[in-house]
């Protein structure tokens, strides 16, 4: 009884114990459903938008690139389907069988073949290699032929940039290319649309025009494992392609310019003179962008880079030279302006003048006897200029060259590579060189030589705002909204003349009327210095200026001499420049041509201008029917 | 009196068949089957290896357990010890010749299945330390001797278990020894010395612990220090269990576990994978019914005459709800992650065949409960 007593005594201390351990239980048991009511009740969402983080991953698809078109809505910078081969390691039964094969059937050369291989190593067994991110169309036959052979291969269709009319405009529109780290990280936006194989604009207006050229990402959205593998395609959104931008050049003429450049070294710009459309823009030699896209190879980037032509300069924008006696129509502008002259006041040429015991020599080495104004543009009279300019001094000229956009840049927020030249004064030389000015140097820049700098463009630009009148036009490249017609930008610029009066950019009309004519005798009437080049018919007669611009200076051994171009050696050649408008009875279009190294003006750069001229005023009427933009099918 | 005397005598096969728990029985098949049902989920909604082999399980240890139940639970108090040290045995061989993955060596080849003594100690330790506090006298439960005795009872085994290494398994053993101690009416004070003084040399304990073993309490601490390696399990189980809201995503519509985020979803984090496909509401019915087969355990317990059948009944109920605590508050992250199986669902052998004898022996306790074990 004593061993019954005891066994009562031990369930009672058993029980009692399971009572509290029992309570304990209730405890936690509780504490677990309550931190499962704050995961899967109040947290819910959170862990919702994690597990979807987890399963749900986009592919960005690279964008496609806006179209880039002509005035005439040709494309000039469009997209172009390509065919790619892609290898899915994983469905490959026999990697290097499919390796030899592929490398019979495409030629691959055998750093290509390692190339592969490295990447299969590197990869996940589902991600696809490219093996060639550009197929011909009869390689894409063959692969398509033999596919039952090649197991995991897989050919793609894809879009790539493409400029048909290769380096037409290379110089205009740049390149795409693939982008590096730092480009990647520069621009906001395509840091956020990057996606390895799509390409940016490099250069020109491929580069400034990004934003709006480059589209959004098409986007697949993939239920993926947690090895990243894709389980399957839950959405597809398409992307936008770029906006298409047209610009205001005709590819006519442009092609012209570079028939006309071949194997030269010079520019060639056009300019509506009242719409300031670039009607063309072409600086030669140029190269093809297309070589870019997938990569250049090293020997195709030497040769381009090695040519003593210097392919890379855009010479129209970056290009800076002495403008020779392209200048002299600002100089006479100028000196009329300030009533330093009157068109009947002449000087005697002899041929050189002595200033301080210095000698300026006249490009005609007997002189030109007494000449006047017009006479001293028409036959390009040196010693006329240098006296006009001794009497206007540089600070005068320098505010007319101002006004008229020398030394300022001209479509600089479109062309990153753009210069600004140089138009020199006192003070510039002052704060610059650090010296005083000598008015030896006021001299030479009367006839263009010095100190003073120009590009090609700004010297059209010159031209065209002569050519109008004495009007500031704003040039452009890209077609606005709403395009000008011919009407209403004449109209405007009336307009914009009793609003601002800055627009107008002489003081009296009678001073632009008479160096216009000054360089319409210098085109059309004989002893001209362009006479050769003239066009009598009224509807294509112009009106022009020749220029020849030293590269060095000449030594009086070398003018004793009177050597022939040929007997020059090439980089020791004057540049030869003519700037010019027309038609002269109704003017609309100015152009500026610079042939380097290519001796005077008047042989190597004006006869240029007669075909241009032709060309551009056949196309005249054409061009005005196609202002409105929407009635051009593309 | 006519009837036979239910103290000492065997019941006919009918009186048991009366006398079996039906309740615990049919919570125990409704387990199994959503255990099936969640293996069978694992295996991406298809009959596969794992779904085949936990039904061959279940059907195996199922009747055992059944069978179990039909002995009389003396037999189990008569081989109590003798249970024990085959256990420690086991655990010697192991040391010594058992299979070695992922570099701990707890398994030996029965050719049928592998065979992790370390989960069975778990039973042993609680028959070995009920039959001692069945037989001792009350008021020899607090001597040295009884004290050191029990505390070699309960180091042996961990000791051993420790050492292949498996943390998680010899803190459970210890626990199911402890709390049959608790039971046996060891005084409260040692309980709260020996807290203390763990508390204290929990430094020194640390030190002596793996580096995986460091990192995976350092993970604990902070799931984000290093979210793609050693945090990636908790912190993958909590985004499942949070994305499955209130009523889950669906039978067979875990995305957690169909794509392959969830790890070790077969086994330690089976509760994950039910928690994000049922919701809050099925964990919820989840735990309800571990709930109700604890107290059923604990019913039986105090229905029990015998102290050994009452301190078994109550170690083992224990002990299951430890396995649930330590294995949902590992997958809730509210502690550091410890191998720890939940009974019945997680896919695992040798954890099945120490629970499904455990529950053979509760039920062998019901349908004995009037015997007086000597």
């Amino acid at each position: 009884m004593i061993k019954e007593n005891l066994g009562i005594r031990k369930s009672d201390v058993i029980n009692r114990r399971m009572f509290i351990i029992g309570a304990a239980k209730i405890i936690i048991f509780t504490g677990i459903v309550a931190r499962l009511f704050s995961l899967q009740i109040n947290e819910n969402k959170k862990y919702l938008t994690l597990s979807d983080k987890n399963r749900i991953r986009e592919w960005k698809l690279p964008p496609t690139r806006g179209n880039i078109v002509d005035y005439f809505g040709n494309i000039i910078a469009g997209n172009l389907k390509v065919y790619q081969l892609h290898i899915i390691p994983e469905q490959v039964e026999n990697f290097n069988y499919l390796l030899v094969r592929l490398k019979t059937l495409l030629n691959l050369s055998e750093k290509k073949i390692q190339k592969i291989i490295n990447l299969k190593n590197k990869l996940k067994p589902w991600d696809s290699i490219i093996v060639s991110e550009n197929l011909s169309w009869s390689q894409f036959l063959k692969v398509n032929n033999y596919l039952y052979d090649l197991v995991g291969v897989k050919p793609v269709m894809t879009i790539s940039r493409n400029y048909p009319f290769s380096e037409m405009y290379t110089h205009v529109l740049g390149y795409v290319s693939q982008p590096n780290e730092e480009e990647i990280l520069e621009n906001e936006i395509v840091k956020e649309r990057f996606v390895p194989g799509m390409k940016i604009g490099k250069l020109g207006l491929e580069k400034t025009l990004e934003k709006q050229l480059i589209g959004t990402n098409a986007i697949q959205r993939y239920e993926v494992n947690a090895y990243g593998k894709r389980i399957n395609q839950l959405e597809y959104q398409k992307g936008l392609q770029g906006s298409k931008i047209r610009l205001t050049v005709d590819t006519e003429v442009q092609k012209l310019s570079a028939q006309l450049l071949s194997n030269k070294a010079g520019s060639i710009s056009v300019m509506d003179i009242y719409t300031g459309d670039i009607i063309a823009m072409y600086s030669s030699p140029s190269y093809d962008p297309n070589l870019f896209l997938f990569g250049i190879s090293q020997d195709e980037w030497q040769l381009i880079r090695n040519n003593p032509l210097k392919p890379l300069i855009n010479k129209t924008l970056s290009g800076l030279y002495s403008p020779g006696s392209t200048i002299k129509p600002i100089v006479a502008l100028s000196a009329l302006e300030n009533n330093i002259i009157n068109p009947n006041f002449k000087v005697k040429c002899t041929g050189k003048t002595e200033l301080y015991g210095q000698t300026f020599h006249c490009w005609k080495e007997k002189g030109h006897g007494f000449v006047s104004l017009k006479n001293a543009m028409k036959q390009s009279c040196d010693t006329y200029f240098y006296e006009i300019a001794r009497l206007l001094g540089v600070d005068r000229l320098n505010v007319t060259a101002k006004k008229f956009g020398l030394g300022k840049k001209v479509l600089g927020e479109y062309f990153d590579n753009e210069k600004k030249g140089l138009f020199p004064n006192t003070n510039w030389k002052k704060n610059n060189l650090g010296r005083g000015w000598v008015l030896g140097e006021t001299l030479i820049t009367g006839i263009g030589q010095g100190y003073i700098q120009t590009t090609p463009l700004q010297l059209c630009l010159m031209t065209a705002q002569i050519a109008n009148g004495g009007y500031k036009i704003k040039p452009k490249i890209i077609v606005n909204d709403d395009p000008l017609s011919l009407e209403d930008a004449k109209n405007s610029m009336e307009l914009q003349l009793l609003q601002k009066p800055n627009t107008r950019l002489f003081k009296e009309s009678k001073n632009i009327k008479i160096v216009q004519e000054a360089m319409f005798s210098s085109t059309n009437e004989q002893f001209g210095t362009s006479y050769r080049s003239r066009i009598d018919d009224p509807k294509y007669q112009f009106a022009g200026k020749t220029g020849t611009s030293q590269v060095k200076r000449i030594s009086k051994r070398e003018r004793e001499l009177d050597l022939k171009l040929e007997q020059i050696p090439y980089k020791d050649r004057d540049h030869a420049l003519y700037v010019a408008y027309g038609p002269y009875k109704n003017p609309r279009y100015a152009l500026s041509i610079i042939v380097e190294h290519g001796g005077s003006g008047s042989k190597a750069a004006a006869p240029m201008a007669k075909e241009l001229f032709k060309l551009i005023i056949d196309r005249d009427e054409l061009r005005d029917n196609q202002s409105n933009f929407e009635n051009i099918n593309i | 009196m006519f009837e036979r005397d239910p103290l000492n005598s065997e019941l006919s096969f009918f009186q048991k068949i009366k006398e079996i728990d039906y309740i615990l029985l049919i919570c125990l098949i409704l387990l199994s089957i959503i255990s099936l049902l969640v293996m069978y989920s694992t295996d991406g909604g298809e009959i596969l290896f794992h779904t085949k082999s936990h039904f061959s399980k279940l059907a195996v240890f199922f009747p055992m357990m059944i069978f179990i139940a039909f002995f009389n639970i003396r037999y189990w108090h008569t081989f109590a010890y003798l249970f024990y040290f085959l256990i420690i045995l086991l655990l010697v061989y192991v040391s010594f010749f058992g299979l070695k993955s992922s570099g701990s060596q707890r398994w030996m080849d029965l050719y049928l299945f592998v065979l992790q003594p370390s989960e069975l100690m778990k039973i042993a330790i609680i028959l070995c330390l009920a039959k001692y506090y069945h037989r001792i006298k009350v008021e020899n439960v607090n001597s040295l001797t009884s004290i050191i005795l029990v505390l070699s009872i309960i180091i042996i085994p961990i000791i051993f278990v420790i050492s292949q290494p498996d943390l998680g398994t010899s803190v459970l053993i210890a626990m199911s020894g402890l709390i049959v101690l608790w039971l046996g009416g060891v005084k409260v004070k040692y309980f709260i010395y020996s807290f203390i003084t763990f508390l204290i040399s929990l430094p020194f304990i640390i030190s002596f612990l793996k580096p995986y073993q460091k990192l995976r309490i350092l993970t604990f601490l902070d799931p984000d220090r290093d979210p793609l390696g050693a945090g990636y399990q908790i912190i993958q189980s909590k985004i499942a269990i949070g994305s499955g809201g209130l009523n889950g995503k669906g039978f067979l519509k875990g995305t957690q576990s169909y794509l392959d985020f969830l790890p070790e979803k077969h086994t330690d984090f089976i509760f994950t994978l039910f928690s994000e496909e049922f919701g809050f509401i099925g964990s919820v019915g989840l735990l309800i019914l571990y709930t109700i087969i604890i107290f059923r355990i604990i019913r039986i317990g105090a229905l029990s005459r015998s102290n050994f059948s009452k301190l078994f009944c109550f170690g083992f109920a224990f002990s299951i709800f430890i396995y649930i605590v330590v294995n949902l508050s590992m997958v809730l992250g509210l502690l550091p992650i410890v191998g720890s199986p939940l009974p019945i669902m997680s896919y695992g052998g040798s954890s099945m065949l120490a629970t499904m004898i455990g529950f053979g022996i509760v039920l062998s306790a019901k349908i004995n409960r009037k015997q007086i074990i000597g």
